[in-house]
């Protein structure tokens, strides 16, 4: 039995994304920027898929930046806004204390050079946030507000188009890192008063190294990378065009087909979370409603998330965590703080991001193999002989 | 998993000395839950040899064959043995840990030294307080 349930990490490149790649590296493999027919073919085909990616979000092609994915992307409309905001003055920029590290480090990075963050607080364990919490934050100097559409670890999907409306009322810029969300979610940038939103391929089962940004026209971007007039002069270096290709028919295939992946994945997804949820001392991370059907993030007490995730692999499940040990440093995942979890809890998180494929064998698969290995694991665990002992109090 | 060297993995999936001993004669616990990882060591003693050991631990793979490889390493060996074992011998026999994992060896090594001390305190036995420190605790929680 092999079950990968790690689609939030990474998807597998769907065959039609493939088999579209490879004529761009076989047969027109010129330089979009070169004068003859080699180049000119990719030039067309470049311009093509910025058209259809357009198509799909709902602006102009000239508005789609395609960039190496989404970190790159995330960096360039951080930054963009934040130095467009700085000529007029403002220096001020709400975010939340859940979004992915391309986010946050880029914010750092700005607070460092004189900008002032907000980083709103969330709703425990939803990890929710509402719009009028943006709107409180709205300073006359607020440059940029930037709030991710979906959230990678707890699948919480946050009120964009509400939020849109509070940035645009304010005429303040409003970015969102949509890259757990497009391919998954119907996303139209006009519509939600999107001002900027950042994409990566290979979350949509298109391929690694390229992604996009959408930037409203009329917002003047910053380079993040030097060199030749490529994207309008607003990002160097030879277009990846098998990959720009890749990404643009993976997100077609995809988007029609979300309804379909939808309605196959609640049912799942519901299965999922109650047989999880009949584990003892164990509980849901992130809203039960407005969440990515894909995904399911718990907490389970006494255990830690990386020995976890080994047994699971040798079950043949691949899966993800949140603890320490996994991140590489001696925190627990900072999305997991930020919804209240305490560090002993969010030691022991697992998240499971199921794709189009799995099935309800797969899911009772699952709910089984991790039952198992949490009892395994807590029966080895001096914290879980303290919790059954009455020395130590349950927090879940 | 390549994170792992395969004396790791094995020591990791199939634990050696696992559980409690409801009459030890001494227990050692390192860590804490705020770091991801606590070790608890239990101890038989007779005539000064480690008749037996049994060991619990909350954390990750490495904690765990960490534990599970230090446990083996001492039993049946005289309390001088064990109180020189060292975190790098334990990390040898498991044939490696990845760089960051090597406070998980150093956890099974305080852990075992925390265990003979509560042996020597209980018993009134002066030790080597160079080899037993004072204050055993899982140092790279307080760096």
């Amino acid at each position: 039995m092999k079950i990968y349930a790690d689609n939030a990490a990474t998807t597998r490149t769907s065959r039609t994304a493939i088999d579209a790649m490879i004529p761009y590296m076989e047969s027109i493999y010129g330089n979009p920027s070169s004068l003859y027919e080699f180049g000119q073919e990719a030039k067309v085909a470049l311009e093509d898929a910025r058209s259809r990616m357009a198509n799909i979000l709902g602006c102009e092609p000239r508005e789609i930046l395609f960039t190496s994915g989404g970190s790159e992307a995330d960096n360039q409309a951080i930054i963009s806004a934040a130095y467009l905001g700085a000529k007029k003055g403002k220096k001020h920029i709400i975010s939340t204390s859940v979004e992915h590290h391309a986010v946050l480090h880029t914010l750092n990075k700005l607070a460092k050079e004189g900008f002032e963050i907000t980083l709103l607080p969330v709703e425990p364990i939803t990890g929710l946030i509402t719009a009028s919490q943006v709107e409180a934050a709205l300073r006359e100097d607020t440059a940029l507000v930037t709030v991710m559409y979906a959230n990678n670890e707890i699948g919480t999907i946050y009120p964009i188009s509400e939020i849109g409306a509070v940035c645009k009322a304010h005429d303040v810029i409003f970015h969102t890192d949509a890259v757990q969300a497009v391919g998954h979610i119907n996303i139209n940038v006009k519509e939600e008063n999107i001002d900027m939103l950042s994409l990566s391929a290979h979350k949509f089962h298109g391929p690694r190294g390229v992604g996009a940004l959408y930037c409203r026209r009329g917002i003047n971007l910053t380079n993040i990378i030097e060199g030749g007039a490529q994207e309008r002069g607003k990002r160097a270096g030879t277009e990846n065009l098998p990959g720009i290709v890749g990404m643009t028919v993976a997100l077609e295939e995809a988007v029609a087909n979300i309804e379909k992946t939808t309605c196959h994945l609640l049912p799942l997804r519901a299965r999922l979370i109650a047989g999880l949820s009949k584990i003892p001392h164990s509980s849901l991370n992130g809203d039960k409603v407005s969440r990515l059907p894909s995904n399911v993030n718990f907490c389970f007490e006494g255990i830690e998330g990386e020995s976890l995730l080994l047994l699971l692999d040798d079950k043949g499940i691949a899966a993800s965590s949140g603890s320490a040990c996994t991140s590489g440093s001696l925190d627990p995942s900072h999305v997991l703080l930020a919804i209240g979890r305490v560090h002993d809890v969010a030691h022991g998180s697992l998240r499971l991001s199921i794709g189009e494929d799995i099935t309800e064998s797969d899911i009772d698969y699952i709910i089984e193999s991790v039952a198992s290995v949490v009892e395994y694991l807590r029966n080895m665990s001096p914290i879980w002989r303290d919790l059954v002992n009455g020395k130590r109090e349950f927090i879940l | 998993m390549a994170l792992y060297s395969d004396k790791v993995m094995d020591h990791f999936r199939n634990p050696r000395n696992v559980g409690a001993i409801e009459d030890a004669d001494a227990i050692g616990e390192v860590g804490n839950a705020k770091c991801g990882d606590i070790m608890k060591i239990y101890l038989k003693i007779e005539n000064d040899i480690i008749v037996d050991v049994k060991f619990e631990t909350f954390g990750c793979g490495s904690a765990i064959a960490s534990s599970s490889m230090a446990t083996e390493l001492i039993k049946g060996k005289p309390l001088s043995e064990a109180l020189n074992l060292t975190n790098k011998a334990v990390t040898e026999a498991l044939d490696g840990l990845p760089a960051h994992k090597i406070h998980c060896s150093v956890l099974a090594e305080q852990a075992i030294k925390s265990a003979l001390k509560d042996y020597y305190t209980r018993n009134n036995i002066e030790y080597d307080h160079d080899l037993i420190p004072d204050d055993v605790e899982c140092a790279h929680c307080h760096d």
